[in-house]
């Protein structure tokens, strides 16, 4: 029963999963990453307009604005955009699960290049270009 | 690590099975809403006007705030119903899917009933209140 589970750390680190499983770690680390990031930015946005020009949110904001955190928060975006893209078209024609592998082959050949491209330009303009 | 046994999820109509869809047509109507944000963004002079990080995060939530510090001359058109409404939208289907994916991920590693229903509870207090504080800065700015 899937409900029964009585799997160590160490064993479920082990697990060979392979890339469904590293598309379904990334999804959630990524999903989690992104509540954190809006909840904060909401607020963040709070206290800087709207409620008595708070430094707290700006300061949030000047985290934001840094081009490391920027670099993590569009690996975590586009990621999720796009493998979630993958997770909907297999849910909704359930007969294309039997090639969900290729679909993640194709999933990360649309990443890459996106991706590639924006860590460029981000580190470009973040080392003053 | 202790066995808590608790029910499978029922089959059918119910719940669990509308946020699931919920999940899955929300993630839909957020790439229906950055497509159209983006569209009328390259309409409205972002060509020339914007750099490709900020028409990202005009995207991501079509938010006044987000273009003053652009090239863009006037952000009237920028601001106004039609786009109060795709950020309160956007605001909605991110905030339902983001959290009850956190709901999800935390059930996964919780088994006690009382913990489970007590987490329920304490998310959807979040997202009201989240969802609050987003519409009220998405009305004002």
């Amino acid at each position: 029963m899937g409900l029964k589970r009585n799997v160590g750390l160490m064993e479920g680190l082990r697990y060979q999963g392979k890339g469904p499983m590293l598309t379904y770690y990334l999804h959630r680390i990524s999903g989690l990453s992104i509540v954190i990031f809006v909840a904060l930015h909401i607020l963040a946005g709070y206290l800087s307009n709207q409620a008595w020009g708070s430094s707290t949110g700006l300061f949030i904001n000047s985290i934001y604005e840094s081009w490391i955190f920027q670099i993590y928060i569009f690996f975590c975006a586009l990621f999720h955009a796009i493998n979630g893209l993958r997770i909907v078209i297999l849910d909704l024609w359930p007969k294309l699960i039997e090639y969900q592998r290729e679909a993640i082959w194709i999933e990360w050949l649309v990443f890459l290049p996106i991706y590639s491209i924006a860590l460029f330009v981000i580190i470009r303009s973040g080392l003053g270009g | 690590m202790k066995e808590h046994p608790r029910t499978a999820p029922q089959k059918g109509f119910n719940f669990d099975y509308l946020m699931w869809l919920f999940t899955r047509l929300s993630a839909l109507g957020m790439y229906l809403i950055a497509i159209v944000g983006v569209t009328a963004a390259l309409l409205m002079s972002a060509r020339q006007n914007m750099s490709v990080a900020d028409l990202m995060r005009w995207a991501f939530m079509p938010n006044p705030n987000h273009v003053v510090n652009t090239n863009i001359p006037n952000v009237d058109t920028w601001k106004g119903i039609f786009w109060n409404v795709m950020g309160i939208l956007m605001l909605l289907f991110a905030g339902g899917h983001g959290l009850h994916g956190l709901l999800n991920v935390l059930e996964d590693y919780i088994s006690r009933t009382w913990v489970r229903n007590l987490l329920r509870g304490l998310v959807l207090v979040v997202w009201v209140v989240m969802s609050a504080i987003g519409i009220y800065v998405i009305l004002t700015s």
